[in-house]
């Protein structure tokens, strides 16, 4: 998620003045344009002590913590707007993340690399793993360990309950919303707790 | 002209080599008025020693306090003329071009009272008429960490400043930047606190525990009067300041550093002889602060390590008790560091996440142990170098702000070449227009002249 078309696209999901908590917020350079251009609030959580430093000088609250161990430091709604961008696809506990995700904001917004764009689907058809832009990684040292599709995040959404509030596909900076599972390198999801 | 002033101030920064705030000097301040204490008792006129370094701005806003931990004193950086080794206890992080910068602020450290480096202490004549004149010894009252704050905040009184840029501490230091937020809210921008916890666990204070009755049984420490008998319980001492080594260090630093080694090729099949290089290193760390500590401070110390728990007037709710801090905070803790482990900090984090206060919080994944918070980690002193690297940004932006009734602060024509203001000249920087306190050079006990006392903010 590091296009800046790609945030830009996210950014304008998240309401003017929100009080925001950025689930792998990596250098905060989203939460420092939120905080710059929709006077919005609020943290960062990050794992890597490199980006941990890029947070802090860029200014933005940043709170170095494993999201394996989950969210125990929030509040039940105690954010308008939690992020988990690019994060979902690398964590273990990915459903009770996205639990957690709507547990402290009343809103939740979600990105991931989406499989079943359609050259992911001719990687896969010639019998090899996808390999491209937004998935560069060999399949044995991806840091991508939960893969999924638009599609299935639909179904996960409603088994845990969660009320979709806008989804859409992004693909070359540009949002995509008439067949995004095969037309879009990336989903992204906007939900609430049903 | 501004400390800031010139615009070629941050194109310097990057440029200007890390170096010592070199030779300083101990200062000390009298206070007359009686200090009231936690316990309900008070300290009577009472000196405070301290050190600082860097200049004092126009606008009297880039100090930062510097409060020391258990062994510390107000000797925080730089050197004292002509003694080899005596560096001041965080210069790796105080000085020009260091991670606290003195080329851009001013910094503050001081000495608590109860402690025996120069404020008044057990160790000082006691002022009551049935002592005759006779040391305080275990009749100095019992100090908590609320109270040492309180006398910071006089000795800031005096020197001018009506809101710190930052307070910063580590350990027992940590637990005074987070008292100052809650007692002195709007006299503080940004709260450091590093490895410190919101109070002592149970296990924490039993360590102190067994230190002080290793100090309070020796028989040399005859209830606290020791000097009255000539002499001092030097065995308890060095007894429970290796206590304190075992518990400062973690497991992998010890087995790093001393392992199994041995002193010689075999074992000796003695019980009492040093056998091991751990043993060897614990009775060398004992035996040297027993030379310089005193033993009634350090029970003082360490009960106001015990005691400190600000929630406690809150029924243990750390999300109330910090509902009345408003400043910006930044945590860091050490993933080795088990007398304040993380956890520790994620309570505090959460208490000011719960009051929507700024807070940063780094968790550093250093091998040492407590006592990585005086190491230099680079990325720990990255994290804090970005913080006060901010700090300064906001106080270069307000000083350089036009305003009516003062003139902005120099614009220096060009970038780079306009020089950064010259390295600070450690002590004998002072504010500017000031009279300095009286500089007795340490052992601060000959009353220095009265400076202006706790004059409210």
């Amino acid at each position: 998620m590091s296009d800046r078309k790609d945030i830009e696209l996210i950014a304008a999901l998240v309401p003017q003045g929100s009080r925001v908590l950025d689930l792998g917020c990596g250098n905060g350079e989203l939460l420092a344009l939120l905080q710059r251009e929709r006077g919005c609030s609020g943290y960062g959580i990050e794992i890597a002590d490199a980006n941990v430093l890029v947070c802090h000088e860029r200014g933005v609250n940043v709170i170095q913590l494993n999201l394996e161990e989950g969210l125990a430091l929030f509040e039940d709604r105690s954010f308008d707007v939690v992020l988990q961008l690019d994060t979902l696809q690398h964590l273990k506990n990915t459903e009770r993340m996205l639990r957690e995700t709507a547990r402290v904001g009343r809103v939740g917004i979600v990105s991931f690399p989406n499989f079943a764009h359609w050259p992911n689907r001719l990687h896969v058809a010639a019998g090899r793993m996808p390999v491209t832009r937004v998935l560069p990684y060999q399949w044995y040292d991806t840091p991508n360990i939960r893969v999924g599709t638009y599609a299935d995040f639909e179904v996960l959404a409603k088994k845990d309950g969660l009320t979709i509030l806008d989804a859409f596909g992004i693909q070359a900076g540009k949002v995509v919303r008439a067949w995004p599972n095969l037309l879009a390198s990336v989903a992204v999801f906007k939900f609430e707790r049903g | 002209m501004s400390r800031f002033g010139g615009a070629g101030f941050f194109f310097a920064c990057g440029l200007h080599p890390m170096s010592s705030v070199g030779d300083v000097q101990p200062k000390s301040m009298h206070f007359a008025a009686p200090l009231p204490l936690a316990s309900g008792a008070s300290l009577a006129g009472y000196t405070l020693a301290y050190e600082t370094y860097g200049r004092l701005n126009a606008a009297r806003s880039n100090a930062v306090l510097v409060c020391h931990a258990l062994n510390a004193s107000h000797h925080v950086a730089g050197t004292y003329a002509g003694k080899d080794g005596s560096e001041g206890w965080w210069d790796n992080l105080v000085g020009p071009g260091k991670p606290l910068d003195t080329d851009r602020f001013f910094v503050i450290g001081v000495n608590n009272p109860g402690s025996c480096f120069g404020s008044t202490g057990p160790t000082s004549p006691n002022p009551d008429p049935a002592a005759n004149g006779r040391t305080y010894g275990s009749d100095f009252p019992v100090v908590t960490v609320e109270d040492w704050v309180d006398a910071q905040a006089r000795l800031v009184d005096a020197l001018g400043i009506t809101q710190l840029a930052a307070v910063l501490g580590g350990s027992l230091g940590g637990m005074q930047a987070l008292a100052w937020s809650l007692q002195y809210p709007q006299r503080l921008r940004q709260c450091v606190a590093i490895a410190t916890a919101p109070n002592l666990s149970a296990q924490n204070i039993a360590f102190n525990e067994v230190a002080r009755r290793a100090i309070v049984t020796d028989p040399e420490f005859h209830g606290g009067h020791y000097t009255e008998h000539g002499v001092i319980p030097r065995r308890g001492l060095r007894v429970a300041r290796m206590i304190g080594h075992i518990t400062y260090l973690s497991d992998d630093a010890m087995e790093a550093k001393f392992g199994r080694d041995l002193q010689s090729a075999a074992f000796g099949y003695s019980t009492q002889d040093v056998e091991f290089q751990i043993e060897s290193y614990l009775r060398y760390q004992g035996d040297k602060f027993s030379e310089y500590f005193d033993a009634n401070t350090y029970l003082l110390i360490t009960r106001a390590l015990d005691y400190f728990d600000p929630a406690r007037e809150h029924g243990g709710d750390l999300t109330a008790t910090f509902a009345k801090a408003t400043c910006r905070f930044e945590l860091v803790s050490f993933t080795t560091d088990w007398r304040f482990a993380p956890a520790r900090s994620h309570e505090i984090v959460k208490a000011l996440v719960d009051n929507r206060l700024d807070v940063s919080y780094a968790e550093i994944d250093a091998p040492h142990g407590h006592d990585a918070f005086l190491l230099d980690d680079p990325r720990y002193h990255a994290v804090l170098r970005a913080c006060f690297a901010n700090l300064a940004k906001e106080l270069y932006a307000e000083e350089t702000r036009p305003s009516p009734s003062r003139p902005q602060a120099g614009s220096a024509p060009s970038g780079g070449s306009a020089a950064a203001p010259v390295a600070s000249e450690g002590a004998a920087s002072r504010p500017p227009g000031r009279p300095e306190a009286g500089s007795a050079p340490s052992g601060g006990s000959a009353a220095a002249p009265a400076a202006s006392e706790g004059a409210p903010p």
